[in-house]
């Protein structure tokens, strides 16, 4: 057994040394959390393939036609104890790999936010991640930094071992964000809202890219990710800040237009709402924006405004002020859009702790009811 | 609200075709088109030379024989593959090449298209023919039939898997074919992001293939329900038979989610529908979730029947009887049920919680106890037998081998926090190509090498076959581990072109693999032509080359029309086993005459006229669409009213041919 | 191996009576379609909330006029079920008459279908208008499709009747239909209910 991990493990390191597997050697605690689950997981799965592949190899040896010496019984087609371990053995391993899949899925799934910056460092209770906001365009990544008021284009820069929470979300098509070195991928979706958390441990230029096909552009989608003390990410965006561009709804539609492998550019003012309008698709003027048509269609769908009594006579045609947008929780009508549409962020609650609650057992995104789920109270 | 931005120069006759729709301004695809238009018209004129139009025409184009059927199936597949490797090729070769600046050979549009062109080429139109001309031609024999159900959906049904393939073929040379991906994602396949006519020539070749798909489904369903010979019990019937019942229950429930999803696709690429788009409450994770629900199952299409075809190759060269049978049954029926249970594995990282993705990959992890105890079983059948290595058992186990790694590296990605940082890498390209070379494809060349002395009556050349075989095993492993390397360094796939230098030797190394996949091919092709022009010397005359154990092997090589002068009584599993154990002999006398279907011209002109009528949709030739389909109808009717289906092959024939059997089995003996 | 006596071919053509696995055959078929139904009333729960801000069913739907469109269909199946009776008592004609009145109620549940569409688009409630619309207008399409080529059959097999008489072949033909008939009727309870109903509750 013993034998068996050491080659396994020399075999990785073998093909470590042979390149650059960032996969296998993330500089990111999320990502090496990821990578250490798909490393236990081959070893798991190997107690049972090498065996099997020395018996296939065994087998056909040993019983070939011209070894003579070798049993021969073409009658003996059933053992239920042989049955019985055929599908234990696997059955096991499998349950084991399941263990290790639901508490490894919950504990790193992207909505959470982290619990630790490193292994045996955990994050104080008053930590505020860095927010990144990401919109993949034809074909380019922009970042808006809301707490600096700065946007990028393909360049993205974070202090080492501070915690980032990316809110992202997509123009015209599905992308998906990867920085392979700082954590798992996550696609990126026009008119919706999908959530990231990570958090890089060593400073130095790392690659970042779309790893969802995305149309003619996609090979050029690629900026360096640039994780820094602090004092350097200080002076990176202050250098940000000068830059004179104004990212608003106009220079954004501009840069909205298709263009391939584009260079770096900065943003020193960014329009507030900006990021709320490109997710709910009402940037151009005179669009009306996906939150509200999303609570006018749940009050069509509930044919008068019946909790809220508001007293409406055109159901389905005005426009309550006094509710909150969505993205901002609050009202049973809006919570189920919310948990779809704008998972994370607003409550942010204090990370867990217990390890098997994470965001996805309380509020996720299911596969159907994706973004036009109805309000739950108006059915 | 909007209509999808239509060409503004549309004309009435000619839709959005127009001269610029050819490849005049493109060298390599007009080269490629001048060399396919003269080869296609050599063909030509050597069928008009020899005077084949009339035999083609009544001896198969027309022909319900279910032999017939499968192998012009098997055809298509070998024709089309030559079609998706070029593909893989031109891939492999601009990824070597496309680093330091370096653009490569093949801009984006082309690019795109090529590796969109690649997989659906390779799915729909190698793995499925192989699969499907496989059932076609064994099963009936296996179960001791004279024909399937529906002989004449049966032609039908490969007249319009061929119809689709021919469309996808008319995209190299008219127009382009999509750019979006062989599953055709929106947005990026909607209206605005892909206007032109490729992804239309994805959704109609899809569509018309998919219709033959279906009823073929229905059809050897109804099949194997029905026509099993008597004492066949569900219990007894072979276990390649029992793969194809349940592949044909996999299609039969997953085709029809994608045609609806094709069909509301097209919705909003011609009226201006809002199912998948970004705006109006369009959802295109809707779109991702039923393509998925389709496609899951069809990988267990592909697969299932070939662990069929391995069992029983296992079995008959080990000389032994097939272990655990019965466990290798409820094995398969598991693996259909649950293969509905696992889609989502696909997009983890679309952002669904933890407890989704835990649970679906959990029942993907789960899929994995059945096959596994499907290897074991194999491995047993080999414990205590008399192994001999022939081409078909050295496909068997090089696919035991390389399908292990393949299943081993699918588990890892079923666990979606190893997901999140594998997906669409080159890892997961590995993976698949894995289980899918390694099983359908060794599956494929498996069963030809099994089956072809029984279909055609010699057998394959044994040096050629070898040679093709080491090249396909060495080249598959040369051009597919480097990717699982690149994806562990972060590549994504459909990357066209690179920055760092230092992953160039692994595409480098690829790009050799396939090259020898390519010499693996291209002896595939010698080892066909060598056979067939020494099959005087290596005739089947027992119709048992191999010491088989099912009925198939019963009958003659290549088997009469009717398959059995007498429908054979089954008493076993291993049925033809059993007959020669109990030294059965040959009836050689009170023949009688034969019920057989005719044959009929219907299905080749639907499936023409579906061909017109797809065409006419994709360029918006709106009065072609119309009289395609109107024609589709007009014929449909008419062959209802064709009375003349039906035939009797009288008692002298059939004592005439079993009596040419008894000769040749002597000078056999 | 003791009983040497086994026989291993049979001497009689076992009975498979011409055409005996049709009915397996087309009725695996349906089931098929039924996927595709299932696919549209799936799709049309995930999206059949989506008005774009515009109207939902309350504003579009008229419940009578699809109560009265209903019944069209309900009757035909009824009326397809008494041409069934006489054909199982080889009564030729009164069949065809019960046939004739079957595709009749057919043709008037195709017309008000056509009239409620024309009147939606009218209205600006195509199915461009909304992801509701559209799914809307897949669903109820799809199964008026189905409906319109059920016609064209019934036709079909009417002429066949007239000119072969009420062979097997025919019998088996119009059994198929049937099957396909009522399961159109089955479908569309399945539209009433859901999209209809639970659209004005």
């Amino acid at each position: 057994m013993k034998r068996l991990r050491l080659a396994a493990l020399s075999l990785s390191l073998a093909a470590m040394a042979a390149c650059k597997p960032v996969v296998l050697a993330p500089a990111g605690d999320v990502a090496a959390r990821q990578r250490d689950i798909l490393v236990h997981s081959t070893y798991l799965m190997l107690l049972i393939i090498v065996p099997v592949l020395l018996l296939i190899a065994f087998f056909a040896f040993r019983y070939r036609a011209s070894n003579t010496d070798a049993t021969y019984d073409p009658e003996w087609s059933h053992s239920t104890r042989l049955e019985l371990v055929i599908w234990a053995a696997p059955l096991l391993i499998v349950i084991c790999l399941g263990g290790l899949t639901w508490v490894g899925t919950h504990l790193l799934d992207p909505y959470r936010p982290l619990d630790r910056i490193s292994a045996g460092n955990a994050i104080g209770p008053d930590a505020t991640p860095l927010e990144v906001e990401v919109v993949a365009l034809d074909w380019k990544w922009m970042f808006i930094y809301p707490q600096y008021g700065i946007a990028t284009v393909n360049e993205l820069a974070m202090p080492v071992d501070r915690p980032v929470a990316f809110k992202l979300t997509s123009d015209s098509v599905m992308n998906a964000f990867y920085i392979p070195t700082m954590a798992g991928m996550i696609y990126t979706m026009p008119g919706m809202q999908t959530a990231l958390h990570g958090v890089i441990n060593a400073e130095g230029v790392y690659d970042g890219f779309s790893s969802n096909y995305s149309g003619a552009g996609f090979s050029g989608m690629r900026f360096k990710v640039h994780a820094t003390d602090e004092a350097t990410f200080e002076d990176w965006i202050a250098k940000a800040k000068e830059s004179p561009d104004t990212l608003d709804a106009e220079s954004y539609l501009t840069l909205t237009e298709p263009s391939e492998n584009v260079p770096p550019a900065y943003f020193g003012n960014v329009s507030g709402v900006l990021f709320h309008d490109i997710v709910n698709m009402c940037v151009r003027q005179g669009t009306t924006c996906m939150d509200e048509i999303m609570m006018q269609d749940a009050r069509t769908a509930a044919a008068e405004p019946m909790d809220h009594g508001t007293g409406h006579d055109m159901p389905g045609m005005t426009m309550d002020e006094d509710k909150p947008v969505a993205g901002t929780g609050g009202t049973p009508e809006t919570a189920t859009e919310n948990a779809a549409t704008t998972p994370i962020d607003t409550e942010a609650p204090a990370p867990a702790t217990d390890g098997l609650r994470g965001h996805g057992l309380s509020r996720e995104l299911t596969p159907f009811f994706g973004k036009t789920a109805a309000p739950q109270d108006t059915l | 609200m909007t209509l999808p931005a239509q060409d503004t120069a549309t004309s009435v006759l000619f839709g959005r075709l127009s001269w610029d729709s050819f490849p005049f301004h493109e060298p390599i695809v007009l080269v490629t088109f001048i060399v396919v238009m003269l080869g296609g018209a050599a063909l030509l004129a050597a069928i008009t030379w020899f005077r084949l139009w009339g035999y083609l025409w009544t001896e198969w184009f027309t022909s319900v024989d279910h032999k017939k059927i499968g192998i012009m199936y098997m055809i298509l597949g070998i024709v089309m593959l030559l079609r998706g490797f070029s593909d893989a090729i031109m891939m492999r070769l601009q990824q070597a090449m496309a680093f330091g600046g370096s653009e490569g050979y093949l801009n984006a549009h082309h690019y795109d298209q090529i590796f969109t062109a690649h997989g659906v080429i390779m799915i729909f139109f190698v793995a499925m023919p192989f699969i499907t001309g496989l059932m076609n031609y064994i099963v009936p024999l296996q179960i001791g039939a004279r024909d399937v159900s529906f002989p004449f959906l049966n032609n039908f049904s490969f007249w319009m898997t061929a119809g689709g393939a021919v469309i996808i073929m008319m995209s190299l040379f008219i127009g382009e074919f999509s750019t979006a991906g062989w599953l055709a994602m929106p947005p990026l396949s909607g209206p605005a992001s892909s206007p032109g006519v490729g992804v239309d020539y994805y959704i109609w070749g899809l569509q018309i293939a998919g219709v033959g798909t279906t009823l073929s489904g229905i059809n050897l369903l109804v099949t194997i329900i029905k026509m099993r010979a008597p004492g066949m019990s569900m219990m007894r019937m072979p276990i390649f038979t029992w793969t194809a019942l349940c592949t044909n229950v996999l299609i039969v429930a997953s085709f029809p989610v994608l045609t609806a999803v094709l069909v509301l696709m097209t919705l909003d690429r011609y009226i201006g529908t809002h199912f998948f788009t970004n705006d109006a409450g369009g959802n295109p994770m809707m779109y991702v979730n039923l393509i998925w629900i389709w496609g899951h199952p069809e990988v267990y299409i592909l697969i299932l029947p070939c662990f069929g075809i391995f069992s029983e190759i296992t079995s008959a060269f080990s000389g032994k009887r097939l272990f655990g049978y019965t466990s290798m049954v409820y094995a398969t029926v598991t693996i259909t049920i649950l293969s509905y249970l696992v889609w989502l594995h696909h997009f983890f990282t679309m952002g669904s919680g933890a407890s989704v993705n835990s649970f679906f990959g959990i029942t993907t992890m789960i899929i994995s106890i059945p096959t596994g105890a499907k290897l074991f079983n194999w491995l047993f059948t080999m414990y205590h037998g008399r192994i001999r290595f022939e081409l078909p058992m050295m496909w068997t186990l090089a696919f035991m081998i390389t399908f292990t790694v393949g299943g081993m590296t699918g588990v890892l990605l079923a666990v979606p926090p190893a997901d999140f940082v594998l997906h669409n890498s080159l890892f997961l390209i590995a993976h698949f190509h894995n289980v899918i070379i390694g099983g359908v494809v060794f599956g494929a060349f498996a069963g030809m090498t099994f089956w072809f002395p029984k279909a055609f009556g010699f057998s394959l050349n044994e040096f050629w076959g070898k040679i093709s075989f080491w090249f396909w095993v060495t080249g598959y492993w040369c051009a597919f581990t480097p990717l699982y390397v690149l994806g562990l360094m972060g590549v994504t796939r459909r990357t066209r072109v690179f920055d760092d230098p230092s992953l160039q030797i692994w595409f480098l190394i690829a790009a050799f693999g396939a090259a020898l996949i390519a010499v693996g091919i291209a002896a595939f092709l010698i080892q066909i032509a060598v056979s067939i022009r020494d099959r005087a010397q290596n005739r089947d005359l027992t119709g048992d080359p191999w010491q088989g154990r099912t009925l198939e092997w019963a009958t003659s090589s290549p088997p009469p029309d009717y398959n059995f002068a007498f429908t054979p009584i089954v008493h076993d599993i291993d049925a033809w086993h059993d007959m020669k154990v109990h030294g059965y002999e040959r009836p050689a006398a009170d023949f009688k005459a034969i019920h057989m279907p005719r044959n009929t011209g219907a299905g080749v002109i639907i499936a023409a006229l579906s061909v017109a009528c797809g065409f006419g949709l994709i360029w918006y030739i709106w009065w072609l669409a119309a009289l395609g389909f109107v024609g589709i109808l007009a014929t449909a009717i008419a062959h209802t009213f064709n009375t003349d289906r039906d035939f009797h092959i009288p008692a002298k024939t059939v004592a005439q041919t079993e009596a040419a059997r008894t000769q040749l089995l002597t000078r056999g003996a | 191996m003791t009983d040497d006596v086994r026989s291993f071919h049979a001497d009689e053509e076992p009975h498979h009576p011409e055409g005996h696995s049709t009915m397996l055959g087309f009725w695996i078929y349906l089931m098929s379609d039924c996927l595709i139904f299932a696919v549209l009333f799936a799709v049309y729960a995930v999206l059949g909330r989506s008005y774009a801000g515009g109207p939902g069913p309350r504003e579009l739907f008229d419940l009578s006029l699809v109560a009265v469109n209903t019944s069209m269909l309900l009757l035909s199946s009824i009326t397809y079920g008494f041409a069934m009776l006489e054909m199982a008592r080889d009564r030729v004609k009164p069949m065809v008459v019960w046939l004739i009145i079957t595709g009749l109620f057919g043709a008037v549940f195709l017309g008000i279908e056509i009239y409620e569409f024309n009147h939606l688009i009218h209205e600006g409630a195509g199915p461009q208008s909304s992801a509701f619309l559209s799914s809307f207008f897949a669903l109820v399409g799809t199964h008026g499709l189905h409906v319109t080529f059920g016609i064209l059959w019934l036709i079909t097999l009417l002429v066949q009747v007239g000119r072969f008489g009420l062979t097997d072949f025919n019998k088996r033909r119009l059994m198929c239909l049937s099957l396909f008939w009522h399961f159109l009727d089955v479908i569309w309870i399945g539209v009433f209910t859901f999209v209809y109903l639970m659209g004005l509750i």
